[in-house]
């Protein structure tokens, strides 16, 4: 029946039904990722960041959300100069989670 | 933490409720969409349990759902309210209780609004003066009707003819209560409970026997949000609201829904109707709805009050599967049959919900 109107699509992420394999797999490789506590320093040092939308703390977020194409989009712009892996204050390597999540991507993603 | 302190905590967020003696203020939506619950409301505290409750006939809306839908400036919304005030003080009465929790929302906000800008009252006592001659006090203290049915919750659970128990299992009744955003989220210490442990459903749902249902969108909106209904291609919001709450209730299997506040029954009680036809889902066993009741209607089932009476017939959702369980008895050949058995029209069956 038409009433005019319908359900908005929800944006509401089901972490049971998500995607996590990356994630697992990158804090296997560095534990300390699990760390993070999304202050977004790594984003506002990030050169890149103010012009492609790279940003570090966003990457983890869509990590454990299981946002597969947000992530992909975003390495795509790192530069890797390891600005952000300097002022992080949990210490995280996120350099080399970048490096980490970049060849692991591939295989992961074949999985999703 | 030691137990006293425990109790000083509990105590910040308990709320003074008069015994006795009030000045009632009915809801403008409550009279359309569920009458008998206004009714039974004087019915429960003024016949069965005694108590004082004044009724002006003078008394009109308080304005409330206009001034949330942004139709009129707060201003008009305080000088509507100034005058039930008025009529309050005329009669006699310190204490005001309301039928509507965006009436409560609004008087409240009002009240503390002249507290923080007395310049305010004193240009509102002037309008209701000039424009009606009237003169008012601020009442002592103001609360929603729930407040009382809670407060008088031992007398009733003490008079119940039937529990919120399963009759065959005599396991407890599984109960989801709504609160209402405007009961505590605005003004906290306003509600019994405050904003994080508001009680004032779950204690009567407590009293009368049945359990509470603690689900993850438990404090959430019922999806009424004024504009997100009122406005009519805002509505599949206001309905993926409800939605969300039902589909986080689900796997608890309530047996039936406890709200406050007129908008949320009527909310959490239609929406199932839509859901139903234009995604298939319902969220009771077999096909069948969640009845979602006004808290004098799940009083009014305690003390025996014929259902129909209660009105339990205007709505979506069948309350029979409830009844049934709880084992009330009713009459489904009078199900529609209005005041003095004057036949009300029988309503069209939806499609997908089944309704009785
Ligand atoms: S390594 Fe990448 S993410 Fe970090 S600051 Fe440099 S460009 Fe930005
Ligand atoms: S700087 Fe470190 S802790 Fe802060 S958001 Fe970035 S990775 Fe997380």
């Amino acid at each position: 029946m038409d009433f005019g109107f319908r359900l908005s699509p929800s944006s509401a992420v089901d972490l049971d039904k998500v995607n996590l394999a990356l994630y697992d797999r990158l804090a296997e490789l560095d534990p300390g990722i699990r760390t993070c506590i999304g202050c977004g320093s790594c984003s506002a040092t990030c050169t890149s960041s103010a012009y492609s939308g790279m940003s570090v703390r966003k990457v983890l977020l869509a990590l454990q959300r299981g946002r597969m194409q947000d992530v992909e989009k975003m390495l795509s712009n790192c530069m890797l100069c390891g600005k952000c892996t300097m002022v992080c204050p949990r210490g995280i390597n996120t350099r080399r989670l970048i490096l980490n999540a970049c060849r692991l991507y591939d295989n992961v993603e074949e999985e999703v | 933490m030691i137990y006293q302190g425990k109790q000083k905590i509990w105590s910040d967020y308990q709320k003074e409720i008069p015994d006795n003696h009030w000045f009632y203020v009915r809801s403008c939506i409550r009279q359309n969409f569920w009458p008998a619950s206004e009714k039974y409301f004087l019915v429960i505290c003024r016949d069965m349990l005694g108590r004082d409750i004044f009724e002006s006939e003078h008394h009109t809306t308080c304005g409330g759902i206009a001034y949330h839908c942004d139709t009129i400036p707060q201003e008009t919304a305080m000088t509507i309210v100034a005058r039930q005030f008025a009529l309050m003080t005329e009669a006699g009465y310190e204490n005001l209780v309301t039928s509507c929790i965006t009436s409560f929302g609004n008087y409240a906000e009002i009240i503390e609004t002249w507290r923080e800008f007395p310049e305010l009252e004193a240009r509102i006592r002037e309008d209701l003066w000039k424009a009606c001659r009237r003169e008012f006090k601020v009442p002592k203290y103001l609360a929603h009707a729930s407040d009382l049915i809670y407060k008088y919750r031992g007398e009733i659970a003490e008079r119940a003819k039937f529990h919120l128990v399963d009759k065959q299992t005599g396991e407890p009744l599984k109960i989801v209560e709504h609160i209402g955003c405007h009961y505590s989220k605005m003004f906290p210490h306003k509600g019994v409970g405050g904003a994080e442990y508001p009680c004032v459903l779950s204690g009567m749902v407590d009293a009368w026997g049945g359990e509470v249902i603690d689900y993850p969108e438990r404090r959430h909106c019922c999806g009424y949000g004024f504009r997100q209904y009122h406005v009519k291609a805002n509505r599949g919001y206001s309905m993926s609201n409800t939605y969300k709450k039902f589909e986080s209730m689900e796997p608890y299997h309530p047996d039936a829904i406890v709200t406050n506040c007129p908008g949320c029954p009527f909310f959490l009680d239609r929406w199932q109707y839509v859901i139903a036809e234009q995604e298939g889902k319902t969220y009771g066993p077999d096909g069948h709805g969640i009845p979602a009741l006004t808290y004098e209607e799940l009083a009014g089932l305690v003390l025996g009050v014929d259902p129909w009476d209660l009105g339990l017939q205007v709505h979506q959702v069948g309350p029979e599967l409830l009844l049934d369980k709880m084992g009330v008895p009713y009459d489904p050949a009078h199900k529609y049959d209005g005041l003095d058995e004057k036949a009300l029209k029988k309503p069209g069956l939806p499609n997908v919900l089944k309704c009785c």
